[in-house]
């Protein structure tokens, strides 16, 4: 994997292949994109992440050509787009319910966009020949798609909207319809095409892993606007508002009121039974601010006794345990009230729970490990 | 358990028995039969003798069928009227299925109550309408002349024209309807995959709305056409003596001339010829659904 260095979105001379502009989108009253600008690379895994009804859908139809914005402009390879029809776009579409004719074998629904191209029957050959190799679809290639399973549909709709090897593949929710083992799998063989054909990905999706494994940024949506676009571990560590660090994961939020503790430093104070909790953060708050301290379970220790080295400590006691095999998260009640999930790994095989329903604990963090949020 | 199973599959069998394969039988006795002066009009019959009457049997009635002209005039002109019909009634019916399945929901049952309206009134009473309108002192005439399109009035009344507009206004119901059906069923998203994959709107009609819309045109066509070749009412009234239809000469021998035998010969023949496209109907449907399962 080369995509450790691909960051075609830090640099200043970079053009990008696809370009919102300030776009509104209303459907009569209702604005489903708001004022919104983004811009895409090429080579991009990007996943726009949101709600259903947060307006992703609507970005994707808008760029495969099928909704016009209301204002606002959308370039793709530096040219306007709008009003240009979905047939004379280098955009295509994997679609959720994969649209695959059910009246064409799959040979004859991957070779049915490379017809419309005017390419020759000896071109039309290789290249179906070509994706069937790549999807591993070509002992299926005279069936007809009710007589395969979901996940060869999915890879045929796949094969079909990359064969006419556009500038631009827009995947909504292609993974929607498949169970969670076969998921995991295709997203990997998604990345993998997605990297061999060098083809600019733009993926749909209500699955928060889904979109973290596999794009290179995320975009999270929330009514019609981005909230944070970033690479995924940007996004999970380094959340610009509550929503984002909601929405990915989970986390602990603390409200409380914001103290200057030195550079880059504050103290929180969020409870007045519990002493003041201590964060770094490099976006300034002043005296007296509201503020939201943001921290993921895992990255709160919990442990019988004290612990003395801690920046952050806090009493309370356990109120449930959620084992999921992996992990087990203790949901402690602090004795303000508040309740705190705590994560830890299970690396050990057959060890005993040291901590137990009802046991007072003592659950600890340092100072960088939470993220302070205004909003 | 044998028993229901055996009494819900017989009951269909016995009313086809009842009502479909014992009238053909005698339908086909009396067309082995001769023509009489008797009541009923041919002879042998069953007083005669069971053995009698099978001796007398022949197939007078059919070689004389083929030797006379009208008869196969009459089936030729007759699958002609019927076969122009379907494809009237699929080019008239087509766009109003389309519209209909393209229509708001909140439209729809109310288009489809407009299609199946007409079936309220009597069959009688909407084809005596088109009298009404076709006529030359007709509506129609009546606005042509008025609008000043014509100076004098169209003669379609007693035309084979006329024929295939009540052909064609009686039997659009049943075009639609399947058509709809199939258009109804049809995932717009095949439609917008068709245009992203570089059809045009026209292209993307002809290339996966029509194809996959195939069965209900079939079916619409079967609908329209197996009743059309027997018709007698539209081509009586419409028609007028120009037109020749089979269902007419089968009328004409069997009330005017009381040739019962001749006249059972003619409709086996008609039921032979439909009995083909009345199997390629079923093994259409059969077809459909196993693709559908």
């Amino acid at each position: 994997m080369s995509q450790t260095n691909f960051s075609p979105w830090d640099d200043p001379n970079g053009k990008p292949l696809i370009r919102f502009d300030n776009v509104t989108k209303k459907f009569g009253e209702f604005v489903a994109i708001d004022d919104l600008t983004l811009d895409i690379y090429e080579r991009e895994f990007f996943a726009l992440l949101g709600p259903s009804g947060c307006g992703k859908t609507t970005m994707m139809r808008m760029l495969a050509g099928f909704e016009d914005p209301t204002s606002g402009k959308m370039e793709l390879a530096g040219k306007n787009i709008a009003g240009i029809p979905p047939n004379k776009r280098a955009v295509n579409m994997m679609f959720q319910s994969y649209a695959l004719f059910p009246h064409l074998t799959v040979w004859d629904n991957i070779a049915f966009g490379l017809r419309r191209g005017g390419a020759s029957k000896q071109q039309i050959e290789k290249r179906v020949e070509e994706m069937l190799t790549l999807t591993r679809m070509t002992k299926f290639a005279r069936r007809k798609p009710h007589q395969i399973s979901g996940g060869q549909r999915q890879r045929v709709a796949l094969a079909r909207s990359l064969a006419k090897a556009p500038k631009l593949l827009l995947l909504d929710e292609p993974l929607g319809a498949l169970d969670k083992k076969l998921r995991q799998d295709t997203q990997f063989e998604l990345m993998d095409i997605q990297e061999s054909t060098g083809t600019t990905f733009v993926i749909v999706t209500h699955d928060q892993e889904e979109a973290m494994t596999v794009a290179s940024r995320v975009a999270v949506m929330d009514e019609g606007r981005i909230i944070q676009v970033a690479t995924p571990d940007r996004i999970y560590e380094a959340p610009n508002s509550v929503y984002v660090a909601d929405f990915i994961g989970d986390v602990n939020i603390i409200e409380g009121t914001v103290k200057p503790a030195g550079e880059d430093l504050y103290y929180i104070d969020w409870n007045p039974n519990q002493a003041p909790l201590l964060a770094a953060s490099e976006r300034p708050f002043s005296d007296g601010q509201t503020a939201h301290l943001a921290i993921r379970p895992e990255k709160i220790t919990i442990s019988a006794e004290q612990p003395v080295e801690a920046k952050n400590t806090a009493k309370g006691s356990v109120l449930d345990i959620a084992y999921l095999g992996n992990l087990s998260t203790y949901y402690v009640q602090l004795d303000g009230g508040q309740v705190v999930k705590a994560q830890t790994a299970n690396t050990r095989r057959l060890s005993r729970r040291s901590i137990t329903w009802e046991d007072k604990v003592w659950i600890s963090w340092s100072a960088t490990a939470g993220v302070l949020l205004d909003r | 358990m044998n028993i229901r199973r055996f009494i819900l599959i017989a009951v269909p069998y016995a009313w086809l028995l009842a009502l479909f394969f014992i009238p053909f039988f005698i339908v086909f006795k009396i067309s082995l039969s001769d023509l009489a002066l008797a009541i009923p009009p041919y002879s042998p019959t069953v007083k005669d003798g069971i053995f009698n009457m099978l001796s007398a049997f022949d197939f007078e009635n059919f070689t004389f069928l083929a030797s006379d002209d009208l008869y196969w005039k009459a089936y030729l002109s007759s699958l002609k009227i019927a076969l122009i019909s379907t494809i009237f009634a699929v080019i008239v019916g087509y766009p109003m299925a389309y519209g209909m399945a393209r229509a708001p929901d909140e439209w729809r049952p109310t288009l489809m109550m407009l299609v199946i309206l007409p079936f309220w009134t009597s069959f009688l009473i909407r084809v005596y309408a088109w009298v009404g309108i076709l006529s030359n002192e007709g509506l129609l005439n009546q606005l042509l002349l008025w609008l000043g399109l014509i100076d004098a009035p169209l003669t379609i009344m007693n035309t084979t024209t006329a024929v295939y507009i009540g052909i064609v206004y009686t039997y659009l119901p049943f075009m639609i309807l399947p058509i709809y059906a199939a258009l109804d069923r049809l995932d717009e998203s095949l439609i917008e995959a068709a245009e992203d994959l570089g059809c045009s709107r026209t292209k993307a009609f002809w290339l996966v709305t029509v194809p996959l819309s195939r069965n209900g045109i079939i079916a619409g066509c079967f609908l329209v056409f197996i009743p059309a070749l027997g018709e007698f009412v539209i081509p009586s009234l419409l028609g007028g003596s120009g037109t020749l239809m089979i269902g007419k000469v089968l009328f004409e021998e069997f009330f005017n001339n009381r040739d019962w035998p001749v006249a059972s010969a003619v409709a086996v023949v008609l039921l032979l010829i439909l009995i083909v496209p009345i199997t390629l109907f079923q093994r259409n449907q059969q077809r459909q659904a196993e693709a559908d399962t």
